[in-house]
């Protein structure tokens, strides 16, 4: 055996001499083409730029007559010149790696690798090359629903990948640059009209798959928060064109609402708007997908960390994004302690120390809808975060002398509602354990909402009222006047406090419509509004609970709760062009774009609330 | 090495009113952006900075936002590699066509097959290229050996530089400076040498990101020694 093995390296050596000294004669050969260019002599130089050309449907000596071409140009690389040989190089950065097997593909990254190497000038084209080829030809995308193009798929994406490693090995430089091509091609175009959606569509989740396979990748250092950011933008974009799309697309359309009835046929419009809402769904998933990665590989405190400062920028002050967050609520829920925590005292410092009213009304919304929707946050967390939100109120309470106010005071009520909004999901919860009972009646929270200042009187009625029953169950305190909200979701107050923005009904946490995202990755996290155990429910099995939250349902169509302060019943027939209305869509999609996304399922938007026809509490 | 340098500047940073509540952290921001791009001013890519002195005083421009202007001293480390100067730095590929090599961890090199001297030649073994001097068997250039070559000219935008290795004084650092009298001893020769010399080494390999001033001059006094010598 000892002596097979020498007597085979020893012919190793040999071949490659042999094939050395061939490949040598091949670029001396290639050289004297690209130099003869300049004298005038171009035959040979044409010959090569046509064997670049050929693409479709290699014999297996066109693809060696190919390969060999592009290892020989492999080393004249620095002969080759951007002047006059820009035919050259635009048919070798023009190839996509999808039309050809791993030999050509193999020698055509050998080539882009040295070109990128030998000169600077041809890094960013040789970048933007290899960034094209992360999404196939149209044609090809149909392909890759099936095996074989799914083998395809990985064999061009892994060498893409690894090629952008090795050029950022050569040229540490280069990894810089990578970022900003990255997001300079990114798709955005949104295809309400085109005839290619489906294709379109697979190629932007592609496209997405490759960001967050940088962003996991060994140059993340380099690029990773940079696509981070990146892909939580487009998310957003998806998201709020989504919006807008319902908004221009409803004039037309009110013949087709109707409760729960499916017009027979979409329409084009409607088609659009499923299309985006589906790459929405996946793109969401695909980003779940990679969290999970991410934790698993020990990761998810470092991607947290750029997620909450794309949050930070981005999404906290888009009042109109209804799943976006949801981003953050997933990696939360992945990481409870850690980022979960993280996220919730960024939102409350924010809310505390912000200087920016708006920004403040808005995290204070959002931390109250994620304290209320969280399931794998603790009680004994969320009533600490209480605690830090009625000390700040009463420190203003005690500041303050004047009368109901609501454009003055418009950050306290907004505070004071997410108080009670917490209350109304966890009351019950944090009374069932005497130590947090006893820290809850410690708060200040009577003297807060009894002051001058009138939050009770302000702040959304529905909230209030349902606050009221349950405070008064659980003996937490009684209001000393009694409340006559007509089952009221809005009144003007709140809606002077929560300005154009209406940021009174704002709940960025209400349940996700998405299919996809919401059925696999939110739904074991959520907290559903008929599953709460509110303090004058009863005590008995919880099917007892179920039938009268079943009641509620069934009589109010939907308990406000669950879906949120949306619209009120005369916003139904909304004349579409009224500026109002389009401040109004934040987070609520209003019943007709329901009826188009989910074939008029069940989800009604919420009327009024009827009179509580349950048994009294205990 | 060449071509790093520290020098003392004089700066004025504009700040923009925002940024007033914490003068320093902007300052220190705006300094950070200078970093690894190549500065027309300084004519070089700042590595690193220190700020020396601030003014406790800064002057209003008037305009429509009312920057001011902090004055400032700091010690500016530039590297501002010109056309003959002799660089160091790490060989990452290795092909017949082409060396790659990476100067300081950051700047990219690379020396073409006519700018390689025909002292040495190509030799590909197992699928590992190297060149070997086929006057001194022991110089050898491999992936991950330190060399030293000569700039020919730098590409500013991307830091490339396009170097050679045509002059007899470069090639590899560990041969040029460890072997100085060429001997042909043992293997165990570079552990035989001075102190001195060995730190010189592995500085040069182990960091290649941190040379220090002091290190400049060691190498040049090595390189006058052998240069007298060879006289």
């Amino acid at each position: 055996m000892g002596v097979e093995l020498a007597h085979h390296f020893n012919g190793e050596v040999q071949e490659m001499e042999d094939v050395n000294f061939s490949d040598s004669e091949l670029v001396y050969h290639v050289r004297d083409a690209l130099i003869s260019v300049q004298s005038g002599d171009s035959d040979s130089y044409h010959q090569l730029v046509g064997v670049m050309h050929h693409s479709q449907r290699l014999a297996p000596d066109e693809v060696a007559l190919l390969v060999t071409s592009l290892k020989a140009l492999s080393g004249a690389v620095s002969y080759i010149d951007n002047v006059h040989h820009d035919s050259l190089l635009n048919s070798i950065f023009g190839m996509s790696m999808w039309n050809y097997g791993p030999d050509v593909m193999d020698a055509l990254l050998e080539l882009i690798i040295s070109l990128a190497a030998s000169n600077g000038k041809y890094i960013d084209s040789c970048l933007d090359m290899l960034v094209g080829n992360f999404m196939p030809p149209m044609y090809f995308v149909d392909a890759l629903k099936q095996p074989r193009g799914q083998k395809k798929k990985e064999q061009v994406l892994s060498r893409v990948h690894t090629a952008l490693e090795d050029i950022a090995t050569l040229v540490p430089m280069a990894a810089l640059r990578l970022s900003s091509i990255v997001v300079h091609r990114m798709p955005t175009t949104f295809f309400k009209k085109s005839l290619e959606k489906d294709r379109l569509k697979y190629r932007t989740e592609i496209y997405m798959e490759n960001m967050l396979r940088l962003e996991s990748g060994s140059i993340r250092e380099f690029v990773g928060s940079r696509m981070l950011m990146a892909v939580v933008d487009m998310l957003i974009e998806l998201d709020l064109e989504d919006m807008d799309d319902i908004a221009a697309g409803d004039d037309d359309g009110d013949e087709e609402i109707d409760n729960g009835e499916l017009p027979a046929t979409l329409s084009q419009r409607s088609l659009g708007k499923n299309i985006v809402a589906d790459l929405l769904d996946s793109m969401m998933v695909q980003v779940f997908e990679h969290l999970e990665f991410c934790a698993n590989n020990k990761r998810l405190s470092e991607v947290f960390e750029t997620l909450l400062d794309s949050f930070m920028l981005t999404i906290l002050d888009t009042y109109k994004s209804k799943f976006a967050q949801f981003v953050m609520f997933y990696a939360c829920a992945l990481d409870p302690e850690n980022c979960g925590v993280k996220f919730a005292t960024m939102l409350v410092d924010r809310f505390v120390f912000g200087d920016n009213p708006l920004t403040r009304m808005s995290a204070v919304a959002y931390l109250a809808s994620y304290l209320a929707r969280a399931k794998f946050l603790s009680t004994a967390f969320v009533a600490s975060m209480l605690k830090r939100l009625v000390d700040w109120c009463l420190e203003y309470c005690k500041t303050q002398d004047g009368d109901v106010n609501p454009k003055a005071h418009r950050v306290f009520y907004s505070g004071c509602q997410a108080i009670m909004y917490v209350l109304c999901f966890c009351m019950r919860s944090i009374v069932d354990v005497p130590w947090l009972k006893s820290q809850l009646l410690l708060m200040p929270i009577e003297r807060i909402l009894k002051h001058k200042l009138g939050p009770l009187k302000v702040c959304l009625p529905s909230i209030v009222e349902e606050f009221l029953k349950q405070a008064k169950a659980a003996r937490l305190f009684t209001p000393s006047e009694t409340f006559m909200f007509e089952d009221l979701l809005e009144s003007d107050f709140s809606r002077d406090f929560g300005g154009l923005e209406r940021l009174d009904m704002f709940f960025p946490f209400d349940p996700c419509l998405l299919k996809k995202s919401d059925r696999n990755f939110i739904r074991p996290n959520f907290v559903y509004w008929k599953h709460v155990r509110t303090s004058y429910g009863s005590d008995d099995e919880d099917s007892s609970d179920e039938d009268i939250n079943e009641d509620f349902v069934t009589m109010n169509e939907d308990n406000f709760m669950e879906e949120g302060m949306a619209r009120s019943p005369d916003e139904q027939h909304l004349d579409l062009d009224e500026f109002d209305h389009a401040m109004n869509k934040m987070s609520i999609t209003p019943k007709n774009g329901l009826n188009y996304r989910f074939g008029g399922d069940k989800m009604q938007m919420p009327s009024r609330i009827r009179p509580s026809t349950s048994p009294e509490s205990l | 090495m060449e071509g790093l340098s520290v020098s003392d500047a004089n700066l004025v940073v504009y700040v923009h009113p925002s940024r007033s509540k914490n003068v320093s952290q902007a300052i220190l921001r705006e300094l950070s952006s200078l970093l690894f791009k190549f500065n027309e001013t300084f004519d070089g890519v700042v590595l690193a900075y220190a700020v020396n002195a601030l003014d406790k005083h800064a002057r209003i421009l008037s305009g429509v936002h009312p920057y001011f202007g902090v004055r400032l001293k700091a010690n500016l480390l530039l590297f501002s590699p010109k056309p003959n100067m002799l660089l160091e730095g790490k060989v990452v590929k290795l092909m017949r066509e082409s060396i790659h090599v990476i100067v300081l961890g950051f700047s990219s090199a690379v020396i073409v097959d006519e700018d390689i001297r025909d002292e040495f030649r190509y030799k590909s073994k197992r699928g590992e290229g190297k060149y070997v001097s086929r006057v001194h068997k022991r110089h050898t250039i491999k992936v991950g050996t330190m060399i030293r070559f000569l700039v020919k000219s730098l590409d500013e935008e991307i830091l490339h530089i396009s170097g050679s290795l045509i002059p007899d004084h470069t090639g590899s650092v560990g041969w040029l400076d460890g072997d100085v009298k060429n001997s042909t001893t043992e293997s165990n020769k570079k552990r035989k040498q001075p102190d001195g010399e060995i730190e010189v080494q592995e500085l040069g390999i182990a960091s290649g990101d941190t040379h220090s001033v002091n290190n400049d001059r060691e190498i040049k006094k090595k390189k006058k020694r052998r240069n007298a010598e060879e006289h």
